[in-house]
């Protein structure tokens, strides 16, 4: 409650929150909103020597080279851009956090061989990385959710690991261990909760990194694939040809950078809220 | 100092061991067959097996992996498998104009960023730091391509103030550097206003005021040097993230980089090529955050080396 009232003062938190809920209602409800099906290649979508329409009244964004809607291909491509970004964060929020709190928790050996696991992990660059793994399997939607989330867990596990270290030196941790409680007890009811705060900071600011790296893919053509629109594979499509007719890579790379944009806004505003050391500093 | 170094040396050659190994067995295990590759796709089982044999695909992972590393031991990253040539000689020519990319873009990246992020501090909350807040969250919200794209589609195509594409001059440089630079601008100046607003509430900054030291010598000698160390440790970290963008910005720019060979090597499956850059990026990630933390204590007499 506390969360949602600190919230709704902030405007740019706002403006983020209701863009994406505006997004995922429009991917949503996809076969509703879309004027045209966004595959199909209309018989009067290009010009009479084949090129494609600029915005006008009965295209709102124009056509692309193949004759298609291109505002119906955004509102079906925010699907795309809406399961990768939120599956292949929440996996990869699953595995950091496993892994960081596991080696916070546990120490030992099995701590040790975790964290240098991970400080292996950070060398690697993983944008590079990312589009090596997507470029040699078959790229699709699933093997691009995979691929992002097996490079996105490194930092949230780094972090994670740090928090609970010192939670787990805290006195009423002690305390509990002292009186001999079990320790799925200090775990889920000690532990856990005092996390929460920061899985959900990461969890928002992720899914930006997460729809940039997708488009990323998408541009160099090994993420989604085409028939199966989406905004950065629209980018690649159409990239060739954008002296000519900008408005094919403008509109896709502008809600690329709006849906990634509000989630920045509100991931931020969260970690204001969410973290008590930076209370009063802004 | 000496020992301090040579741990962290230490420290890279494991990191690299474990990057080879790691990316040796993740190429190992692709689904897709590299000698197929090479030979083509008409050719029959029999030459494919011979290219396998040429290659030293045939032999299990620890023998070739073995292989590798005593080469790489000896400098030698191996043959591109379809390039007729060492990748060291193909890697090597490229490192300029990919260096020449990254400086650019770590000026563009600290000149916008620590100015814009200094001002902002100083101004908070007025009507001009948060329009500098705002451009900072747009630019961290672009897709690095989009951002090449549009530069070039207004500064080049539309005003026609630089060059398209090309290499050699200056004015070939200037935008794909802002393209990779403007990302980390906003991270940056995000960054300095952060750590100059927690510096300004230091008692030695107060000190310095009441003992009426003027504002300029403040920030200069107090404020700004105190709020870089962050920065620091941050640009040791870029150049990996710089490596992946490189990647993107020479594609858009055709920019004659090692972005563009990696690219090119990753589309074809041409894994030796794939393995030195990885080995060189990591190489060169581990040295960045090594002088990084070198330079740290220059900056701030306090930080010991341990």
């Amino acid at each position: 409650m506390y969360v949602l009232k600190e919230l709704l003062r902030r405007k740019l938190a706002m403006f983020g929150l209701v863009v994406i809920l505006l997004i995922v209602l429009a991917a949503i409800f996809a076969p509703l909103l879309a004027p045209f099906a966004p595959d199909n290649q209309l018989a009067n979508g290009l010009t009479d020597i084949g090129e494609p329409l600029p915005p006008n009244s009965e295209f709102l964004l124009g056509t692309d080279l193949l004759g298609r809607d291109l505002l119906s291909r955004l509102i079906y491509g925010a699907r795309a851009s809406l399961i990768i970004g939120l599956l292949a964060n929440g996996i990869a929020i699953a595995i950091g956090a496993l892994i960081g709190v596991t080696a916070g928790f546990v120490r030992g050996w099995l701590g040790t061989a975790l964290m240098r696991f991970t400080d292996l992990m950070m060398a690697f660059p993983s944008l590079l990385l990312a589009i090596v793994l997507a470029a040699i399997f078959r790229p699709s939607l699933w093997i691009v959710v995979i691929v992002i989330s097996m490079v996105n867990w490194v930092q949230i596990a780094r972090v994670l690991y740090t928090e609970t270290t010192s939670l787990s030196e805290r006195e009423y941790v002690m305390a509990e261990r002292s009186i001999g409680a079990s320790t799925g007890r200090i775990l889920f009811r000690h532990i856990l909760p005092h996390l929460v705060p920061t899985i959900t900071v990461w969890a928002t600011l992720g899914i930006a990194t997460t729809v940039l790296l997708e488009a990323a893919l998408s541009y160099l053509g090994v993420g989604v694939q085409p028939p199966t629109p989406s905004w950065g594979g629209m980018i690649n499509e159409n990239q060739s040809y954008f002296q000519s007719f900008p408005w094919l890579v403008f509109y896709p790379g502008i809600v690329i950078a709006i849906l990634a944009l509000s989630f920045n806004l509100l991931g931020n505003a969260l970690r204001d809220i969410l973290d008590p050391t930076l209370r009063g500093k802004h | 100092m000496s020992a301090y170094v040579l741990r962290r040396l230490i420290q890279a050659a494991l990191i690299l061991l474990g990057v080879s190994i790691l990316t040796f067995c993740l190429l190992y295990l692709l689904p897709a067959d590299p000698a197929r590759q090479v030979a083509g796709r008409t050719a029959s089982v029999d030459q494919v097996e011979r290219v396998r044999e040429q290659l030293g695909l045939n032999l299990p992972i620890w023998q070739q992996y073995g292989r590798y590393l005593w080469n790489l031991l000896h400098g030698d990253l191996g043959r591109s498998y379809l390039q007729r040539s060492e990748v060291t000689t193909l890697i090597f020519p490229r490192v300029p104009a990919t260096a020449l990319l990254m400086c650019g873009a770590i000026f563009f990246e600290l000149v916008l960023g620590l100015t814009f992020g200094l001002v902002a501090a100083l101004k908070r909350n007025s009507a001009l730091d948060q329009a500098i807040m705002a451009a900072t969250f747009i630019f961290i919200s672009m897709p690095a391509f989009l951002l090449g794209l549009l530069l070039l589609y207004f500064f080049a195509v539309h005003l026609g103030w630089f060059p398209i594409g090309g290499y050699g001059q200056f004015k070939n440089l200037i935008l794909p550097s802002l393209s990779l630079g403007l990302l980390g601008a906003g991270w940056y100046a995000q960054q300095m206003r952060s750590t100059v607003i927690e510096v300004l509430r230091q008692d030695y900054v107060r000190t310095a005021r009441a003992k009426g030291l003027n504002r300029l010598r403040i920030l200069g000698l107090h404020v700004v040097p105190n709020a870089l160390l962050p920065i620091i440790a941050m640009i040791g970290l870029d150049i990996g993230f710089f490596m992946g963008g490189a990647v993107l910005i020479e594609s858009v720019y055709g920019w004659p980089g090692i972005g563009q060979l990696t690219w090119q090597a990753i589309q074809q499956l041409d894994i030796p090529i794939i393995m030195g850059v990885m080995l060189i990026v990591a190489f060169a990630v581990a040295m960045g955050s090594l002088i990084a933390d070198l330079i740290a204590p220059l900056i701030d007499p306090r930080i010991k080396l341990r």
